[in-house]
């Protein structure tokens, strides 16, 4: 398959601050990559060096083969949806998603008819001669998906296109973003701090930290399988056991993930199965969370928290637990120092 | 008696604190007490003056006495048609368009640099820059013009040490905007016109690029605009309110000042000179007042056709 993006050793620097230090990295056509990190964390900057609002201090950037330096944003067949939509106020809806089309010198007819059908595709039809100004975030957040992908780029970027969204609309724009890609076969490069919409959208993620990536990978990889500390708690909630603990619990003296919803709470009056690890705690608190509820316990030192189904009971805090799962639950990480 | 009973019973509240009280449960009241003096102000003093001048305008100058006549009639507008009259409009209206458009093509890289590049210490100095000519004293301004153009000034000396002075005359040597020297030409007139209103023209347009997100123009170049277009569709026009508010203090300033023209430049007149004179030697209240009504009109017709090609819409 063809490379669409290539970051050999990419590196960009604030004065004293690394945004982006020397970050590796192929995104490979028509997939849905996400980068996930916290913020400040350089994936920003990285999409902006796709995007060539930014130019690499060191290294190198290919798009589609073709060298990326010195190439200016608007000789690149890139486009980006902003984080603020970055639509134009003064211009109508239909001239804003004909805008890419009407600077490549198209005929008004012809670019009216593409903006027409990019504003079909993302539901939009009719809303043409409305002004940015009168429509809700949602609405906004189509028409600057339509104005980027009406110009048939290669590459579309995203900077995190649902962030100003409210939860509810958040999830459907997740699905039919999803959906969209899948229809128009582009290559879509995704920048979120979300890590849930992150993994249920992107085909494959790179997760940052510092301005490094730290880990890429399939969504379900990354989850299973975290590399570092740093993304076990970052992706999903998990337990980080330190490489004593692991050791005398079933693992091996490294730093270990075990995932929340791997632990079983032991019933009163039964005994943990003959293959599983056990350990057990005073409740230090309980979230009820509907289907089902997170029970943490105090370990010693350590903090553990388990996901059980809330038709379990209900826990009260100081009562006594037993939490238990099996050896393969456990995901070795880091050597201990 | 009660009074003392009331106050052991709670702490009694200040003036101020009652007022407060009497405020907050009469919104209305707190409005109207801020509103009422500006209201007063501009309504009576601004626009009442306005409407004096306004009706100042259709009265006519007996022709044998040369007293105003307070009966309605369009004579007076009709003088303003006379071939003097009308040359000292036709002049203005050229000087203040000149001196606009001048201003606005000075004044905009100006106040790109400042609004879209200067941070921090950069910016106040921007500011500083900008606003310290209006400080001193509009006067002293002019005369030291008058003082750098004359034929003894600092133009012509540095035109002689750097052996342009051929270039200085032929400048001068040109019809109409030539003359003796740069202190008594329209050119010079010209200079000071922009050196002076330049500010207004700045301040303006540089708070309208302000208010532009940079994610617009990084917007315009992502969808395939070069500079040049980026500039044609997108900054142009979302400054274009603020070159306008800035068009409006150049134009109409130009038009009604009659200091410079009087200080720098040729004995023709210009509107604000007319006015002066209509007003005060010639005793012509209503000719003043017609004269006066010119840069309304226009400034009036301006706006209307500045909102119809659409200069208002990024607003």
């Amino acid at each position: 398959m063809t490379t669409a993006v290539r970051f050999q050793n990419v590196s960009r620097h604030f004065g004293t601050i690394r945004a982006v230090d020397d970050v590796t990295l192929d995104v490979a056509e028509g997939e849905f990559f996400a980068m996930l990190g916290p913020s400040g964390s350089g994936k920003t900057t990285c999409l902006r060096l796709i995007a060539g609002f930014e130019q690499p201090d060191k290294g190198h950037i290919e798009i589609f083969g073709e060298t990326a330096e010195g190439v200016p944003p608007y000789r690149r067949s890139v486009n980006t949806v902003f984080q603020d939509y970055a639509l134009f106020p003064h211009m109508t809806v239909g001239e804003n998603v004909a805008y890419g089309l009407m600077i490549r010198g198209l005929p008004k007819a012809s670019r009216e008819e593409r903006a027409r059908e990019a504003l079909a595709m993302v539901k939009l039809s009719g809303f043409e001669d409305r002004r940015p100004s009168q429509l809700s975030g949602g609405q906004r957040q189509r028409v600057a998906l339509a104005r980027a992908l009406v110009n048939e780029p290669k590459v579309l970027l995203l900077d995190e296109p649902l962030g100003a969204l409210d939860l509810k609309l958040r999830e459907q724009m997740q699905e039919e973003l999803k959906s969209l890609q899948k229809e128009v076969g582009i290559t879509f490069v995704f920048v979120t701090h979300d890590q849930g919409e992150a993994l249920a959208m992107s085909d494959r993620l790179a997760i940052f930290n510092e301005g490094r990536i730290v880990q890429v990978g399939r969504p379900s990889e990354v989850y299973e399988q975290p590399n570092s500390r740093f993304v076990a708690s970052f992706v999903g909630s998990s337990n980080v056991l330190p490489p004593d603990f692991a050791y005398e619990h079933g693992g091996s003296l490294n730093w270990t993930s075990l995932r929340p919803e791997k632990i079983t709470i032991l019933k009163n009056g039964q005994s943990t199965p003959p293959d599983q690890v056990s350990v057990t705690g005073k409740v230090a608190a309980v979230h009820y969370q509907g289907s089902q509820t997170r029970v943490t316990l105090n370990i010693g030192e350590l903090r553990m928290t388990a996901h059980a189904p809330s038709a379990m009971g209900t826990f009260v805090e100081g009562q006594s637990v037993t939490f238990h799962w099996p050896r393969e639950a456990l995901h070795a990480m880091e050597p201990k120092q | 008696m009660t009074a003392a009973a009331l106050a052991s019973r709670a702490p009694s509240p200040g003036v101020s604190s009652r007022a407060s009280d009497i405020l907050f449960r009469h919104r209305w009241l707190l409005l109207a007490l801020l509103l009422a003096p500006p209201l007063l102000w501009i309504g009576i003093v601004y626009v009442g003056s306005l409407l004096a001048l306004l009706l100042n305008s259709f009265y006519g100058l007996d022709e044998f006495s040369g007293l105003v006549k307070y009966e309605f009639t369009l004579s007076t507008y009709a003088q303003l048609f006379q071939r003097a009259n009308f040359d000292i409009i036709v002049r203005s209206i050229l000087m203040a368009a000149a001196v606009t458009i001048a201003s606005a093509i000075i004044a905009f890289p100006i106040a790109y640099y400042a609004a879209r590049y200067a941070r921090g210490k950069w910016k106040a100095f921007f500011y500083l820059a900008v606003m310290m000519p209006l400080w001193s004293s509009y006067l002293v301004k002019v005369y030291a013009w008058k003082l750098i153009l004359a034929k003894e000034g600092i133009v012509t000396w540095l035109a002689e040490i750097t052996k342009t002075s051929w270039l200085l005359n032929s400048v001068l040597g040109l019809p109409v905007i030539g003359g003796p020297s740069l202190s008594i030409s329209y050119i010079g007139m010209f200079l000071v016109f922009v050196y002076v209103w330049l500010p207004y023209m700045i301040l303006p347009t540089q708070a309208a690029l302000e208010r532009v997100p940079g994610s617009l123009i990084e917007a315009s170049a992502d969808l395939g605009a070069n500079p040049a277009q980026a500039f044609r569709t997108v900054i142009l026009p979302l400054a274009l309110p603020g070159l306008i508010a800035g068009s409006i203090f150049t134009f109409s300033l130009t038009m009604g000042d009659y200091i410079i023209p009087q200080i720098v430049g040729t004995s023709r007149y210009f509107i604000g000179q007319a006015v002066y004179a209509q007003q005060g030697t010639a005793g012509n209240i209503p000719l003043a007042a017609a004269f006066t009504v010119v840069p309304i009109v226009i400034m009036g017709i301006y706006l209307w056709v500045a909102k119809r090609m659409g200069a208002f819409d990024a607003l």
